[in-house]
């Protein structure tokens, strides 16, 4: 089955409302590009979960996204994600924080079909008042009796990655060193979209990388997205590292509204993907 | 007389945290926290585990700056999944920095103000909620005062001692080794498991540590001096491990 697919289309598919999952980490392999559509859609009300980078920051300031939830939100050269700071200083979107390991539970316990699982990350922090409305104890039900975290599931109704390549068919592959929990993303999720950085023939894959670097296979992913530099500006190693220069210009702008607009304009607002990288490359 | 600058002093502090972790993970967020810890490695720990900051285990010992080229001894694979597993596991020691610490070693590096409403959102959760409950942490201030050693947190993101106790056996593998900060070295090997001054860094007197404290610290009658680096681990630190001087950059001369 040939699941070849755009942004356009896979954004298409969204409504308001829904529950998104964007895999990567940070301002790390980021699906940007599938991003930069949603920005320029007329998408509100959305629930982002993330381990957040210029995706929560971005999706947040611009309403796209009113519930988030994340272990954390940061552009890792730039510890603090400027954005993300305003709208959370502002009270402007709701913020469901989670440790970084109850947010990997959550996902795996969605990809098992189960309602919870059992942690003890969490016990006796902020976390569990914060989200006291949704999260609740357990009792290990063996002699030890002893109580724990129940991390319920959290499914999606759309996953986001971005991986480096695939196939049409949707298996997919990561060549840099760490699949952050791209696959729990999709494992959660109703609908599932690669964007990778080539598409390529199935028996080219493991000529890029041994097996062990392919991440999902093709039962794991609805949509397969050609979106070369489409992580921009975070990092896809070893394809590219991230675009310093331009994450420094995107954080500036939180400073300065005008500046804002500007950036705005000319990246997102009026250009869709191949203007944006075309006004990257001569930036 | 050590001619150590107080940089150098809080780094063998955080160096000293780790003594007896043997083959644990030890991950070191803070320019003096990850230099102790390289440290550690270096000298008297040899069995830590060290990452990369990226994905991968590192056998050698990478400078923390410098223009030394170094190619990475790589020994083992360590994303952050991986990471999540071993801490919960148990086998790991962090020193995290501290926004916000209280007497019993609650801690909050979360957000400044009310949670559903921050003054200043800062790095949110991350793994303190589970990286206390799971294995050993020890934590860094470089700027002690009374607006870090704090009555009550805003948000609690590290578990303290007394929140601690009410979880019962549940939080068996808690453990809040120290805190080292510019000022000493504190512990809470107290019975009430309060924070205790453990060693005040020479020049540094208790009166200056309890008027940038806000918050009655334990104070033993004879509160020892924090050693100082001895003329390897001095080497090592200004020679190897930080030529470029990070630490300075973190704890002024």
């Amino acid at each position: 089955m040939d699941k070849r697919t755009t942004e356009r289309e896979a954004v298409a598919e969204l409504r308001d409302g829904m529950t998104i999952g964007i895999g990567g980490w940070g301002s790390r392999r980021k699906p940007m590009s599938v991003v930069r559509e949603i920005l320029r859609s007329e998408l509100r009300d959305l629930t982002l979960v993330t381990y957040g980078g210029p995706d929560a920051g971005l999706l947040c300031k611009t309403g796209k996204v009113s519930r988030i939830i994340y272990g954390f939100v940061s552009l890792d050269s730039i510890p603090l994600e400027p954005h993300f700071r305003a709208v959370r200083q502002a009270g402007s979107v709701e913020a469901v924080e989670l440790d970084e390991g109850m947010l990997q539970w959550g996902l795996y316990a969605a990809t098992l079909r189960l309602p919870f699982l059992p942690t003890r990350a969490g016990l006796g922090s902020d976390v569990l008042e914060i989200n006291e409305r949704w999260i609740k104890p357990v009792t290990s039900p063996y002699a030890d009796g002893e109580e724990l975290v129940a991390m319920p599931a959290i499914e999606l109704d759309a996953a986001f990655v971005h991986l480096n390549r695939a196939d049409a068919r949707g298996n997919a592959q990561y060549l840099g060193p760490d699949p952050y929990f791209d696959d729990l993303f999709c494992g959660a999720a109703k609908r599932r979209f690669v964007s990778c950085e080539q598409i390529v023939e199935t028996g080219d894959l493991v000529k890029g990388g041994v097996p062990q670097t392919l991440l999902l296979n093709r039962s794991q992913v609805d949509g397969v997205i050609e979106a070369p530099h489409g992580a921009h500006f975070t990092e896809c190693p070893p394809d590219y590292g991230r675009d310093e220069a331009f994450q420094r210009e995107y954080a500036t702008t939180a400073k300065d509204p005008d500046h804002w607009d500007r950036f705005y304009a000319k990246y997102i607002d009026t250009v869709d993907e191949a203007e944006y990288q075309k006004r990257v490359r001569e930036a | 007389m050590s001619d150590a600058t107080r940089a150098e002093v809080c780094t063998t502090a955080v160096a000293d945290a780790f003594r007896g972790d043997g083959e644990r993970l030890a991950s070191a967020f803070g320019a003096i926290p990850a230099l102790g810890a390289r440290l550690a490695r270096s000298t008297f720990e040899p069995d830590l585990l060290m990452t990369d900051g990226v994905a991968y285990l590192r056998d050698d010992v990478a400078p923390l700056t410098g223009d030394a080229v170094q190619e990475p001894i790589v020994e083992g694979w360590m994303p952050f999944r991986r990471v999540f597993d071993l801490l919960w596991n148990g086998r790991r020691h962090v020193v995290m920095t501290a926004t916000q610490i209280d007497r019993y070693g609650n801690h909050n590096f979360a957000c400044i103000g009310p949670h559903a409403k921050p003054k200043a959102q800062l790095l949110g959760m991350r793994g303190a909620p589970g990286n206390t409950i799971c294995h050993p942490t020890s934590y860094w201030v470089p700027n002690h005062s009374t607006r870090v050693f704090v009555e009550q947190v805003d948000v609690v993101s590290g578990v303290g001692y007394d929140r601690a106790r009410k979880l019962g056996s549940a939080a068996r593998f808690h453990e809040i080794r120290c805190v080292v900060s510019n000022l000493g070295v504190f512990d809470f090997d107290t019975p009430d498991r309060r924070m205790r001054l453990a060693s005040l860094h020479p020049g540094v007197s208790v009166d200056e540590v309890v008027e940038q404290t806000g918050f009655e610290l334990a104070i033993p009658d004879d509160a020892p001096t924090t050693r100082t680096p001895d003329a390897e681990e001095l080497r090592l630190i200004r020679e190897v491990l930080d030529p470029g001087g990070a630490r300075d950059r973190e704890v002024p001369g």
